[in-house]
């Protein structure tokens, strides 16, 4: 069948089968690598790309259906040569180690940006719940993010002190008091 | 690498055109929507559907409305869309309690409450939650339109009364004064199924007293709502020990397995401590709403 959608902006038309799966139409394709293809259940988040701005697992969900849709991947973070804050934040702040998991982080963490510029560390820890980072970086993922919410124009200029929401210098704590109470609970 | 048997693939242009395509395949069609039960289902081969029909663009099943005393919610409103709803918060607190719950966030952004309910998987979330609230099913089919209580739409584990032939629509949610409703879910991690939950709804009378509730319970082994909880509760005031005798009740009405998520002895007392603290949490919102 011929499908057609937007990917990054660029107007794309193919003939597949309808069981190609997203992740793969995205990286076989179309060449575009930079979406990761991990636990293929809809666990581990690495293959997210935003879906009309929205996070989606592209494991789970078909190219056809995706069709006539906006697909933007971790290669359409960056504007040119100037990277997206988020992919700055995750550079200032060693948000990545092994980086399997880092496009669909980077991807969740600019669909929540764009929707919400100021969450608090709950907020981010929430937006990236469906998402796994096996080398158990989210301290330093949680405080990428939380640069670039200061840095909404990125830059390597200082931000001024009304742009710092938590200070990129600010102590993450490990365990919020509500999801730790959460915890207890259950 | 998972990757699905062979189907052809039709995208529904309306409710209509669904009906139609679902006649015109026959039994080895079926709907997608958010796709996140079917399509794992399809990557391991356990479902072979030679004709998928994508329902995505169905808007006309993507809404919250309210109309007189009825909260109507099409089956196509994702489950971010039901979670963020203040209008739904508002008069049943129950699904913003379960839909934080569900999977999660970006499962949430894809999957819906009719494909949730359609699959009816004995984990489900809410499934239970239209069981405590007394929602209605609208179906419709080849021969019309009808609208069946959540009690005949549950056959049992993965079995619903839509046939094959037939388009879940709409849910509807009776709108009460005086009440209340609450979910609490026990899950291993982010995402996990239930290791157990419970639900609950509350009314009250206008002296305070409890004039109906219902008890649903998830993935411990009872369908629809335990029996004789709201002929144990009406006419009392809300207390603790009337909720233990309650949690007694749905404790005993529990029927769990052991599996790698807990054994029977530990789910049964999740029963039974689940449903104190929803009754609880059901009542005391209830309370305030009789306030407000």
């Amino acid at each position: 069948m011929q499908i057609s959608m937007t990917v990054n902006g660029n107007e794309v038309t193919s003939d597949i089968e309808p069981r190609v799966l997203l992740v793969h139409y995205i990286r076989e394709v179309l060449g575009l690598t930079g979406t990761h293809w991990g636990c293929d259940t809809s666990n581990c988040g690495t293959c997210v790309v935003l879906m009309d701005g929205q996070p989606v697992k592209s494991c789970t969900v078909l190219a056809a259906m995706a069709a006539g849709h906006d697909i933007r991947t971790v290669e359409g973070l960056a504007n040119g040569g100037t990277l997206d804050p988020v992919q700055q934040g995750f550079m200032e702040e060693h948000g990545l180690q092994c980086g399997f998991c880092t496009p669909g982080m980077m991807l969740t963490a600019r669909a929540l940006l764009d929707k919400n510029p100021h969450p608090d560390t709950t907020e981010i820890r929430q937006a990236i719940s469906g998402q796994i980072c096996r080398c158990t970086g989210y301290a330093t993922i949680v405080r990428s993010v939380q640069w670039a919410a200061a840095h909404p124009a990125g830059g390597d200029s200082d931000p001024t002190a009304a742009d710092v929401i938590d200070g990129t210098d600010t102590v993450v704590e490990d365990i919020p008091a509500q999801i730790q109470d959460t915890e207890v609970k259950a | 690498m998972q990757i699905p048997a062979p189907f052809d693939y039709v995208r529904a242009t309306s409710v209509d055109n669904a009906l139609e395509l679902l006649s015109r395949h026959g039994p080895e069609s079926r709907v997608v929507a958010g796709g996140h039960s079917l399509l794992p289902m399809m990557k391991l081969r356990l479902s072979r559907p030679e004709w998928l029909i994508d329902i995505n663009d169905l808007y006309e099943l993507d809404f919250i409305l309210r109309q007189g005393d009825k909260l109507r919610i099409g089956a196509l409103t994702r489950h971010t869309t039901l979670l963020e709803s203040d209008e739904v918060a508002a008069l049943f607190p129950i699904v913003r309690d379960a839909e934080a719950v569900i999977a999660d966030p970006i499962v949430r952004n894809r999957g819906t409450i009719g494909g949730s309910l359609c699959q009816a998987d004995p984990a489900e979330d809410l499934s239970t939650v239209c069981d405590v609230l007394g929602a209605e099913a609208v179906i419709r089919g080849p021969a019309g339109e009808r609208i069946l209580a959540m009690a005949d739409f549950h056959r049992g584990p993965y079995e619903t009364a839509v046939g094959q032939d037939e388009l879940l629509c709409e849910l509807r949610f009776p709108v009460r004064p005086r009440s209340g409703s609450a979910y609490e879910k026990v899950e291993r991690r982010v995402g996990d199924w239930a290791v157990g939950a419970a639900g609950a709804s509350v009314t009250l009378a206008e002296d305070g007293t409890i004039a109906d509730a219902a008890v649903g319970l998830t993935a411990l082994g009872l369908d629809h709502t335990v029996a004789g909880v709201a002929e144990l509760l009406r006419g009392r005031q809300p207390g603790e020990e009337l909720f233990a005798e309650a949690a007694r009740l749905a404790a005993a009405a529990s029927d769990p397995v052991a599996d790698q998520r807990g054994p029977i002895d530990y789910k049964r007392h999740l029963a039974d401590e689940l449903t104190r603290r929803v009754l609880r949490r059901a009542c005391a919102r209830a309370a305030q709403t009789q306030e407000g």
